[in-house]
């Protein structure tokens, strides 16, 4: 089997306060795998990608990028990698074309040989008009492209996007995920994203981690986590506006509006039984939708049982029970 | 990296630092060139021809040396320190960070920038000084070699003023309250055999004494110390604070979490 793309064992980072940001986690991220790694603020997603890009000093542990020893040759495992962070990150000052060409030359590739790949890159990404301007110009969803461009300006074969799509409006994510599904179902490139979008990473990514106070919770595939959900909520919208909710037998119904009910649907019931049921009451159902994103039902009701077994431990140790769940960026503060 | 592909991600790094001076030119190239017309105007011409001669050449003649080295110093300094503390403020520093290129080639890259920009500056101040004077090069060589030394010396400087600074107050106050009055104590304006016996020990303590008068020398064949002296303690300063800062920067200081 191959070397995966990004392999973790043991990483633990202790800040310079005390605070442990991770708590010694492994992680195996497959070639060619597009992978989310999800976590409430201050899970660690941030501190385990910056330990695998060198922005941050782990404290101990072991991270090989596609079989190198990040403590042996971390140079030669950058080459494979591409990072796009959370925030922006380029001379807002600089012409568009120079840091994308900038970032090529730190990675040794001459103009000659940037310059088409930019091109390239740029155009794909709607950016190459823009090319002479200064990069402040640039609107939010303008400024994530061009972070994407210049972290593939070297072709690497692993791209890490931490939140790609945070702040970018609908339509300008949907096109950012089509490139991203583009790049790695054509060109083979091993996705790891973070995002606080889970509708992002259900659409995406095949497996997930989901990481939370510095330990990975799950890693298991995204099929595998929603085939675990026993219950979904959908919203019924109906024709004739009802006073209360019908009674349908083995069927939770509660009237949310008028016109909508809400169905909670367990597995093995059927959905026909219900529609069947509701038919013979004279309602007509003429839509129906999820109330919320399967993932993030499973996601929010992990990380509530991490939560609240952390609050427990923390009471009978006498502990105030927030002390335990500070997020990173508080204590780094 | 490669032999090649170092001097590529060395050559990005310096071109992107020139770009950046020359690009805010109205804040970097104009301002030394008009500060020091004034002080030839003011200090050579018109207070200069009351003073007389001083160790033997005209007070103009005696200070365009100093006053060339002391732009060069500010520059190469004041570049370094605001150019890396942006990028570290902006996080632009982290696109190095990320990149396979050594911490070597990122310092370095930050000190021929330095040195671009100082030196830039001192060939300004130099062609404005033509104006005032006609300048004679009696040591060419030994001239050109002090002014680079100088210039990389106060880049290296720059650099670590940078990494240690969280705000950027903190990159002035060096400039501020150190750089300038050990400038104007280095006896750029006066020779130091002017002084009391007690201040010229006192000044002797000043390195930036030492790059003046070696530069000096270099102009008019004239020092008040010994010139091989100064060359070697600024060569030995270099390669301290060379390695200060490549170990700082290793180690991640103020950029890695």
């Amino acid at each position: 089997m191959a070397e995966p793309a990004l392999s973790i064992r043991g990483l633990t980072k202790v800040y310079d306060n005390g605070f442990h940001a991770l708590k010694g986690i492994d992680l195996d991220v497959q070639q060619g795998d597009f992978f989310a790694l999800l976590g409430p603020n201050g899970a660690g997603k941030s501190t385990t990608l910056g330990a695998v890009c060198s922005l941050v000093q782990k404290t101990s542990g072991k991270i090989t990028i596609f079989g190198i020893d990040t403590d042996r040759d971390f140079a030669k495992a950058k080459y494979q990698l591409g990072v796009v962070p959370q925030e922006f990150n380029f001379n807002q000052f600089e012409k568009v074309l120079d840091i994308v060409l900038a970032q090529a030359g730190y990675y040794g590739m001459t103009r000659r040989e940037a310059l088409p790949r930019a091109e390239k890159l740029l155009t794909d990404l709607g950016l190459w008009d823009k090319r002479n301007g200064s990069a402040r110009m640039l609107s939010g969803g303008m400024k994530r492209r061009l972070m994407i461009a210049r972290a593939l300006m070297h072709r690497p074969k692993l791209l890490i996007l931490d939140e790609p799509t945070a702040g970018v409006d609908i339509e300008l994510r949907r096109s950012m995920w089509e490139y991203l599904r583009r790049i790695n179902r054509d060109e083979g490139t091993t996705i790891i994203l973070t995002t606080h979008y889970l509708e992002e990473a259900e659409s995406l990514c095949r497996n997930i981690a989901i990481i939370n106070h510095g330990d990975i919770i799950r890693n298991t595939s995204v099929r595998a986590l929603l085939k675990e959900l026993n219950t979904e909520t959908f919203l019924l919208d109906i024709t004739q506006p009802l006073d209360k909710a019908p009674e349908v037998e083995g069927f939770e119904l509660s009237l949310v509006e008028p016109t909508q009910l809400a169905l909670v649907f367990h597995r093995g019931q059927e959905l026909n039984d219900v529609f069947e049921a509701l038919s013979q009451q004279g309602i007509k159902v003429v839509s129906m939708r999820n109330r919320a994103n399967r993932l993030e039902e499973m996601f929010v009701s992990m990380v509530e049982a991490g939560n609240h077994a952390i609050d427990q431990k923390a009471a009978e140790q006498g502990i105030p029970a927030n002390q335990g769940s500070a997020p990173a960026k508080e204590a780094r503060a | 990296m490669n032999a090649m592909q170092t001097l590529v991600a060395l050559w990005t790094v310096v071109l992107k630092e020139i770009k950046r001076f020359t690009r805010i030119w109205p804040q970097t190239l104009l301002p030394p060139s008009i500060t020091m017309t004034m002080y030839f105007i003011i200090f050579g011409n018109l207070i200069g021809s009351r003073i007389g001669a001083m160790d033997g050449f005209t007070y103009m003649d005696f200070i365009v040396p100093g006053l060339i080295m002391m732009a060069v110093i500010t520059n190469s300094y004041s570049n370094v320190a605001s150019s890396f503390f942006s990028n570290k403020f902006q996080r632009s520093v982290e696109e190095m960070m990320v990149s396979p290129m050594p911490s070597w080639v990122i310092l370095s890259g930050y000190i021929f920038g330095g040195m671009a920009r100082g030196l830039g500056v001192g060939l300004i101040v130099t062609l404005v000084s033509l104006f005032f004077t006609r300048l004679t090069l009696e040591h060419p060589f030994l001239t050109l070699l002090v002014v680079v030394l100088t210039s990389a010396l106060f880049s290296i400087g720059g650099f670590i003023n940078a990494l240690l600074a969280n705000k950027f107050d903190d990159i002035s106050i060096v400039p501020t309250f150190i750089l300038t009055p050990l400038t104007y104590l280095g006896g750029v304006f006066y020779s130091i055999s002017m002084l009391p016996d007690f201040w010229q020990a006192v000044s002797m303590l000043n390195p930036i004494l030492y790059m003046v008068n070696v530069f000096r020398y270099g102009f008019l064949g004239v020092s008040d110390i010994p010139v091989g002296w100064a060359l070697a303690a600024i060569v030995g300063f270099i390669l301290v604070l060379f390695v200060v800062a490549l170990k700082m920067l290793e180690r991640g200081k103020g950029i890695r979490a």
